[in-house]
Order: structure tokens, then sequence, then C-alpha cells
């Protein structure tokens, strides 16, 4: 029993001792990061593969896409394949067109005799290749730039309207006293309760009467104010010392400057931590501005790849790189920044 | 002399500038389902440079928008100022009246029965041109059906025909990797209705208000449930999405994984550009049934709005189009059928070389005069909307077990009875 | 308390940008420090407070006053003005049943779905994650190599939007996709996983916690290491054995933490919306429909809208959703004041 004991109580193992229980926790988290990780290599993956490549069952890993021969007399070149003739002999032969079931293929070497063959009978000659084209065609033709620049409008506009008025309320809540300022605190906890999804048709009134409808502002302004961001500040302001703001006060500072200038570069760690929030809640927002945008023009990253994936339901060549696309830049991101971001989860999970 | 030139480019610079002031922008909400905007651009382009003070944008957006947004839009007072719209008479109460800007006399010579559509509580107006005439019907794959040995149905066969022969076509060619179904059809009330009417559904009672259900309505819909139990029809379009979400089964079409489908003649241009060499397909007759083989008719209109700020502007910009030079160049290019009655008596002579394409486009100008009464009077029924809805809705729950047929059938009615009375 | 810098002071890029700002921000003085003249450091704490509270006042607060008015008027207009009072009956409708547990015979059958499906998904969604979440929080905890590589292993699909979570996991439930291509070449039959409503069901399930379990796993991994490590010690010492020191001493100790995960994970998977309507739309039929989807569909995705059905969903939904806040808050409070 002393194994289990270890898997569950033990933070220092000892030197050499490898038992069962490791096993099963090692087991266990290489399983997760499989899980974790295949869907998303597995979509990168068949984002590389041409749209005749994906219809195939079973798939192949690698994206592979089928070898073309120019051949004399043709303008373009045509795909070469692998064929079982019906005396047992296997030929290379190029295709011509292709019928339902029936193919026209030729031997490269002579051009003029055409050879109906059955499509069972033929494989595709295939090498690895990466079908650039998924992710061209809709950066031109889709408007996806568009969508990445929407969306990086929205999130980098909200993150500094949310870090300067979050933290300019959190700087009142925290170092003054004045009347109301437990109301005003109580207010701003009551709306962690009202979450966007139980208010939709008022705010679209709302916003509609604002003329913000089809407008980046109707997406960047309702969402700035967050309840989570004031507190985070809130919680970590009230650690730093008052009477920093005392002395600057003796030597004649205004209120402006003590936040500008002492409180907010102290409490830099957590705009840190509400900073990368806040891209990640704009950057991956999908309901509010997908009530709010109905011109394909304003359309955040979002809306504009699930509108995509609607319109265009089996192109999935092109839906799959717009994804990988989508999930890049968070990626990014987090590549770099993980520790810190899985640092600042735990400490505010922890309030 | 430089004085002068300072002057002349100031001057000219002002005109411009003015020029450019007063020009009135419209915006034109446009949807496609197939190339129809690289058609329409260049017209627009033309008119543009025709009307200086005018500025036309055409704002392309997914037809989910404007179906199911447009209304919102409008009653906001935040929508454009003319679009192409499919709920003719749904939206009725927004449209502007051309009648005071255009030729009314040639609008009802040449437009005279499909106004009605987009005026049912009947006030006489000219709310705007019906710009693409649409006939629901079937597609069949026509190599798909030669290469299994199978007879194409002749005129006159029924729906159990046809689900026999697409069966056999589908058994036939299947197999090595290529999996084939035998029949799809789009997921739409709008889609089912046709082949409703053609079993006999009269869809109104006799003072013209729904009453669905009937027994040639409850026919078709266990057809369709029968259908999608034994491998008929293609689960992926009906089953795959839920409540009254439009879906399509064009794409598996196009990729050859079906031998027939319900859909309408807008696929036309779609089809042609997107199938190319692989098969070759064919638009087919409406089977029949004890109430005709009829399709549904409908297609979209392009209607100007009574919010805009730029009336006149915008019923020139209809003007244009339904003058029988543009809209000739449209149907011509677009492959869609026209409803302006005076082109259509003459024929359009289309702008394409493919066999398939004009052979199906023969055939749904066939179908046309096949059209139920029914199916025209369901076309204009203002409220349609919620009919197709209703539809849509039960019967995707009908098919996925959640709702037995009747229980489904009475569940449209009480949808339906709801949505009139709000 | 140490305060470390994020990014290094020697960065010249950071440097400008901080110089710019610094600018930007010491001009507005000029117009706040006269500000504060003005109303006394007591009317610039108000000051501060401003901003924010407006955006609450008109985004959230308001509309909330308005929803009630809109669950108690009729019609199919947005603007208030001509929408008719209907008093309750919006409300009637809704619960306007035969018999409560079938949805079949209740007028708004597609509410009651919804209402029944959103119940299922939240006891098993939570359930399963708050339990696997544990197990990664405990298996995180031991001493093991790369335990930041895993740790950030779990946490990286919490990052990714909730349409590329749908896209991604609808790309390998296919007919012809990865997960069937497992299926036949182990020798079985292809399952088209989102067309029948059980499988599309668990689905929606898995994908959530999937997608979401990483971020509560940290969260108990740091409850977890909130642990003094003297009490097993001590344990050891006794001769306690595995399992008694998991009930005794890891349980205990946990539990506030876990039960403010629960909660959290309760409130959050209430509202779920996103991943599910880019994954399944609510079908087949109306298996994967939520209540957000109903909301939505009622309100805004139909072409006869009816805004005073969503609105009373919606403040229904806002109740439910109150009692489980407020019931955070209260473990919150005791959590505080242990």
């Amino acid at each position: 029993m002393s194994a289990a004991r270890t898997f569950l109580s033990r933070r220092r193992g000892h030197k050499g001792r490898f038992d069962w229980s490791d096993v099963l926790t090692y087991a266990y988290l290489i399983a997760g990061v499989l899980i974790m990780f295949s869907p998303v290599i597995w979509t990168v993956a068949s984002s590389f593969k041409t749209k005749a490549a994906l219809t195939e069952f079973p798939p192949t890993f690698l994206p592979l896409a089928q070898v073309e021969l120019e051949v004399e007399g043709f303008d373009d070149p045509l795909p070469l394949y692998e064929v079982a003739m019906e005396d047992g002999v296997v030929r290379q032969l190029v295709q011509v067109r292709r019928v339902g079931i029936e193919a026209q293929m030729i031997d490269p070497a002579s051009p003029d005799d055409i050879i109906k063959v059955k499509i069972a009978q033929r494989k595709p000659v295939r090498k690895v290749q990466l079908a650039w084209n998924n992710y061209v065609e809709p950066l031109r033709s889709f408007k996806f730039i568009t969508y990445f620049r929407n969306s990086i409008i929205v999130t980098v506009v909200a993150t500094i309207i949310t870090l300067i008025i979050n933290s300019m309320a959190a700087f009142a809540l925290s170092k003054y006293e004045f009347r109301g300022r437990n109301l005003i605190f109580v207010i701003i906890i009551s709306t962690l309760m009202i979450p966007i999804s139980v208010i939709l048709v008022p705010v679209f009134l709302v916003l509609l009467n604002f003329g913000w409808i089809n407008s980046l502002w109707g997406v960047i302004i309702p969402g700035a104010a967050t309840p989570t961001g004031v507190f985070l500040l809130r919680q970590y302001m009230l650690t730093i010392p008052d009477d920093l703001m005392a002395s600057a006060r003796i030597d004649g500072a205004s209120e402006w400057r003590i936040y500008w200038q002492i409180v907010l570069p102290l409490a830099a760690p957590a705009l840190a931590v509400l900073a990368i929030f806040s891209v990640m809640w704009r950057w991956n927002d999908f309901l509010w501005p997908f009530l709010v945008l109905t011109q394909s023009e304003l359309f955040t990253l979002q809306v504009g790849l699930n509108a995509f994936q609607g319109e265009l339901d089996t192109q999935w060549h092109f839906i799959l790189a717009m994804t990988v696309l989508t999930l890049l830049p968070i990626t990014v991101v987090f590549a770099f920044l993980q520790r810190f971001i899985t640092t600042g989860v735990a400490s505010t999970g922890i309030k | 002399m430089k004085v002068k030139a300072l002057l002349f480019s100031l001057v000219a610079g002002l005109l411009l500038a003015s020029s450019a002031l007063a020009q009135t922008e419209i915006r034109f909400m446009w949807y496609d389902d197939g190339p129809q905007s690289e058609t329409l651009i260049p017209l627009i382009d033309v008119f543009n440079e025709a009307n200086d003070d005018i500025n036309v944008i055409v704002d392309v957006v997914p037809y989910a928008t404007i179906r199911d947004n447009l209304q919102v839009l409008l009653e906001s007072g935040e929508g454009p100022d003319l679009a192409k719209v499919t709920n003719l008479g749904g939206l009725s109460e927004y449209y502007l009246d051309l009648t005071p800007h255009v030729d009314a006399e040639y609008f009802q010579t040449n437009f005279g029965p499909y106004l009605e559509w987009l005026d049912p509580n009947g006030t006489g107006a000219i709310n705007g041109a019906h710009f693409e005439l649409t006939v629901t019907g079937p597609y069949i794959n026509r190599t798909y059906f030669e290469q299994a040995g199978v007879e194409v149905p002749g005129e006159g066969a029924t729906w159990d025909d046809w689900a026999a022969a697409s069966r056999k076509v589908a058994e036939a060619i299947s197999g090595d990797g290529l999996e084939v179904w035998p029949m799809a059809m789009d997921r739409s009330g709008h889609r089912v209705a046709g082949p409703a009417i053609s079993q006999g559904a009269a869809y109104f009672d006799a003072d013209g208000n729904p009453a669905i259900a009937d027994d040639g309505f409850k026919d078709m819909m266990q057809k369709m449930i029968t259908w999608h139990e034994d491998g008929t029809m293609y689960p992926d379009v009906w089953v795959g999405v839920g409540g009254d979400t439009y879906a399509s089964g064009a794409d598996a079409f196009i990729n050859g994984e079906l031998a027939f489908l319900m859909s309408g003649s807008w696929q036309l241009g779609n089809f042609n550009n997107s199938i190319g060499d692989d098969f070759d397909w064919l638009a087919i007759p409406n089977p029949c049934g004890p109430g005709g083989c009829s399709g549904m008719p409908g297609g979209a209109a392009v209607v100007g709005f009574a919010d805009t700020e730029h009336p006149e502007e915008v019923a020139r910009l209809i003007d244009y189009l339904a003058s029988e030079e543009v809209y000739r160049e449209y149907t011509a290019n677009v492959f869609s059928i026209p409803a302006h009655i005076g082109i259509a008596n003459a024929g359009v002579d289309y702008n394409t070389d493919s066999e398939n394409l004009n052979a199906s486009l023969g055939g749904f100008v066939a179908n046309v005069p096949e059209l139920s009464p029914v199916a025209f009077a369901l076309q204009g029924y203002g409220k349609n909307g919620a009919i197709f809805g209703a539809t849509a809705e039960r019967l995707g729950q009908a098919l996925t077990g959640e709702l037995s047929l009747d229980e489904a059938i009475d569940r449209m009615v009480a949808d339906i009875e709801e949505e009139i009375n709000q | 308390m140490s305060q470390e810098p994020v990014k290094s002071a020697k960065n010249p890029v950071v440097d400008f940008f901080g110089l710019i700002i610094t600018k930007a921000m010491g001009a507005l003085d000029v117009i706040f420090g006269p500000l504060q003249n003005l109303i006394g450091i007591k009317g610039m704490a108000y000051f501060f407070v401003l901003p924010n509270l407006l955006i609450f006042s008109i985004f959230v607060l308001f509309p909330v006053a308005l929803n009630f008015y809109y669950a108690f008027t009729g019609g199919t207009n947005i603007f208030l003005s001509d929408r008719p009072f209907v008093g309750g009956e919006n409300f009637a409708q809704l619960f306007d049943c035969e018999n409560f547990t079938d949805p079949n015979t209740c007028n708004q059958d597609i509410f009651w779905r919804a209402v029944f499906n959103t119940a299922k998904f939240v006891v098993l969604q939570v359930g399963f994650m708050v339990f696997f979440a544990l197990i990664t929080a405990l298996a995180l905890n031991r001493n093991i190599v790369a335990k930041g590589f895993f740790r950030s292993v779990f946490f990286y699909p919490v990052l990714l939007s909730p349409v590329v979570v749908a896209l991604i996991w609808k790309w390998i439930l296919q007919r012809n996709g990865l997960l069937n291509a497992f299926l036949v070449a182990l020798g079985g039959d292809k399952i088209p996983f989102l067309l029948e409503p059980n499988w599309a069901f668990f689905w929606i399930i898995f994908i959530s916690v999937w997608a979401h379990m990483g971020f509560y796993t940290l969260i108990l991994l740091a409850g977890l290491q909130a642990i003094p490590k003297n009490l097993y010690e001590a344990g050891n010492i006794d001769g306690t054995n595995a399992f008694q020191a998991f009930r005794h001493i890891t349980l205990p100790l946990l539990m506030p933490t876990m039960l403010v995960v629960m909660v959290l994970s309760l409130i959050r998977a209430v509202q779920t919306f996103d991943e599910v309507f880019a994954f399944t739309g609510g079908g087949p039929g109306t298996a994967t429909l939520l209540m957000v989807q109903y909301i939505y569909q009622t309100g805004f995705a139909t072409q006869i809208q009816r805004f005073g059905l969503a609105a009373s969903a919606s403040v229904l939904l806002g109740s439910v959703l109150l009692v489980f806040t407020l019931l955070q808050l209260y473990l919150g409070r005791r959590s505080d004041a242990v």
C-alpha cells in the first residue's frame, strides 16, 4: 500500500526508485499529452492536404499530393497513376479525364492511345507535398485578412480600454474611503452574476440605439468593464502600502499622478495577467460579435471562421487551413508566455 | 500663367471634390448562391459610371444574413438601401413603393404576377423587380445512371419510381472506396413543399388560412422518414443540423456522392462551374403524384426599402437592373430563369456551351407550366416563413426519432398558428 | 511581496512605448489636475470609478431591467414602444406543461428540451471534468520530470477559441475522419457520430471537458500544493496508509478549492453556447440544443422573432445562475474565514 500512498500524497520522490505508481502517473500524463495535442496536430497536418486527399479513407498522416507529369499535346500537367492492367502488368499512366467510375488514361510515352480504365484499378502515385493553396486562396478571396484585422483591432483596443478603466476603478476601490464605496463594490460583484448570455435581447436594443450594431465599437465597449479585472487589480492594489501615496501627496502630486506614476507601475504584474486574460477573451469571443456584426467586412476571425464553415460546409481544405491560422497567434503567445500564464491563472483562482 | 494654372487646378480640385461629396452612396445588400456577384458587379460598375451622382456599394453577405438578420436591421433603421431578398411577402412592410419613380406600366407588363408576391396585402404597390425566378426540381448524375445501366425514369414517373431507380444506381456504383448515396434533399420547408403538393397537399383551407395537416402532406413526410430509415436519403443534410437551419445537398452532389438531388434552378451556375467535366448531370422534371408534378416557384427580388434616404436613386438603380438589356445580360450569364415576361417569351440565349447546362435550363423552363396553383399561392403567402420553418424544424425532429410523425405534424400546426398570430 | 517587472527594462522597444505612454498620460494631468482642485480628493475617487460604473450600468444593469420589460411584453418588434403588455403570458406559455418530465406534453416543448439537455449536460460535464482535473492535478503534484511541460500541455486547449475547438473535433469525427479510420482498422464499422443524437451529446460533453479541464487542473494543483507537507510526514510516522492519508488529509484540505472549482465550472457550463453551436448547431434534431442557443434561436434566428419569449427564458436562466453565483460567493467567504 505504500505505493498507493506514494501516488496520492508524496511530493518528493526518492532518487532511483521507479515503482508502478510512477509508471501509472507517466502513462496517464503521456496519454494526456496525446489527447490534448494530437487533435491540433491532426488538424495542422490535414490542412496541408489537397481537397482530393482529404476525401480519402482511410486518411494518411502526411500530406501527400499526386505527382503530375507534363505530357506533349496537353496544356496542363496530368496526374500520374499506377494501373493494374488485366494481364497483371502494372503500368504508370496519366489520366486525361475521369467520368464517373471510368477513367481515360494514356501512357506518357504514346499520348495518342486512350486506354479506358476502371477507377478501382488505379492507384495514385504520390509524394509529400504541402498544399499551400489551402491557405492562400481564403486569404485572397475570402476576406480572411479583413477578419484578422478586425480581430486585432478589437483585441488591442478592448484590452487597452479594459486595463485603463479597470485599474482606475480598482484604484479607487482599494485606496479611497468614500461614501457609496461598498455599494459600488456590490454593484460590480452583481454584474458577475449577469453574463451576456442572459441579457442578449436588451443589450442588442441598447446597441441599436447607440448605432453600434455593425460597428466594432459594439463589440469593444460592452465587455470592457470586467468584474474579474476589477477584483484582480483591487486585490493586488490592496497590498500596495498607503504611505507611498501619503508621501506623494505631501510632495504635491495630484491624484492622477499618484495613480499613474506610483500605483500603476507597482501593479504591473497584475496588469499583465489581466492583459493576457483580456487578449484571450477578446480574441476567442464568439457569441457577442456573432450577434452584433452581420456585415461580413466587420466579422472578427471567430465569426468569420464559423460563417466560413457554414457556407462551404464540405470544403474542409479551406476550413482547416483557416482554423490553423486562427489558432496560430494564441499558440505563439502561449509558447512564449506559458509559465507566466499558468502561474497567473493559478493565483487568481485561489482568490 | 502660374496663377492661372493654380486657379485651374484649384477649381478642378473643388469640382472633383464636390462631385465626390455630391455623390449619393447607396448600399446594396446581396447574397450569392454561386457566382452571381461576378456578373452583377460589372453591371453595377457600368451604372456607377453612367450615373456620376450615385455610388452603389454592393455588400455580398452570406444568405443566412439576409434570411435571419435583415429584418432586425430594417426594424432598427440600420438596413441597407436595397437588397436581394427571398422572403418576398414577409418583408413587405419595409418595401419602398417605386411607382412614383419608375415606368409603372413597364413593370406591370413585365413583372405583373410576380409583383403580387411582393405585395401580399394587395395594395397595388410596385415594390421591386423579381430578379431571378427559380423553380425547385431534381438533378441526377446522368453518368452514374449510364454506368449503372439503370434506365432514367420517363415522364410521369413518381417519387417512388425515382427512389427505386436511384437506389439501384447507388448500389451499382458504390464500392472500392467510392460511397454513393441514392438521394438527398435540401433541408428546407420550401424544398419539401413541391413534392408534398405533388402528393396532394393543399396547404390552405377554403378561407386561405394555412391548413397543412392533410393526407398528401403526411404522405410526403412519411416518405422522408422512410427514406432516411432505409438508407435511401443521405442523412447529413437533414440530420446534420438542428432547428430550422438551412442546409444543402449541393456540395455532396458536386463531389459525386449522390445519384439524385432535390434542389432548384439556382444551383445551375454553381454546378456548371464546380462540376466541370467530372460527370454529366441533368435537371429532370419534377416527379409526379396525385397532386401533379409540381415544384415550388420562388427566387429573389431586388427591392428598395422605404427607410432609405435616397428613394429616387434607389429607384433609378432598380429601373436599370429591370431594363431589358441588363436583365437579359444578367440572366444569360447567371443561368437563372427570367421572371421578366417579355424576355421569357422571347427566349434567352444563355452564355454557355455546356450541354448539361443547356439541357437542364430547358428542363427547368419546362417545369414552370407544371407548377401547381397551390405552389403559387404558397409562395405568395406573406407568412410562409412560418410554414416553412415549422416544417423543417419538426420534420428534423421526426427524422431523429424525437417525435412521431403525428406528433410532428401536430406541432407544426401549433407552431404555425402561434407564429401567425404574433 | 516581491514585484517583478514583466519584461526586462533593458528592452528599447518597451522603453520607447513606455516613454510615449508616460508622456501622454502625464499630459492628461493637465486636465485632471484642475479637476482635482475642483472636486477634491474624495471627488477624484468617484472620477476613477466612473468609467467602469458607467459601462456596467449602461450595458449590464440597465439591460437586466429591460429584460424584465421584454419578458412581460409580446409582439415581434424589438423596440419597446411597439410592444404590447401581456403580463405573465410568456412565462405562462413556458410553464404550460401537462407533465413536466416529458417535453412533448409542453406548450413550448423546445424550451423544455433545452432545459433537460442543459441540466444533463451540466451534471455530466462538470462531473467528468472535475474528476479528470483532480486526477491530473494529483498526477502533476508528484515529483516528475518536465512538470512544467505537462502542466502547459493540459492548459493549452483552454486557450483555443470555442470555434476552433469545435472545428478540430468536427474534423476528427467526420464519417471518413480519423476516429472512424481507427474503428475500421480495428475491424468495426464507421459510425456517423454527429448524426446520432446520443453520440452527438456524448461528444459535446467530451469536447467541453477537453477544452476546459486544464484551467481547473491548475487551480486544483495550486490547492494541492498549499497543503503543508509536514502533515503527510506526520501521517507517515504514525503509520497511516495511503487511502487514509487521502481521505483525512488531502480531501478535507482540498475541499474548499474543490467546491470553488465545482461551482465555477457549473456557472460556466450552464452558459455553454459557442463550442456546441459551432459543433452541431443544436442538432441532430434538438439533441444538443442548450439554453443559451434556445434564447438566441427564439429571439434572433427565426423569421418571426419572439423577443418576449426569449427574454422570459433568459430571466429564468439568470435566476439559476444567480443561485449558483451566490453559492460561490458564500463558499468563497467561508474559505476566507478558514
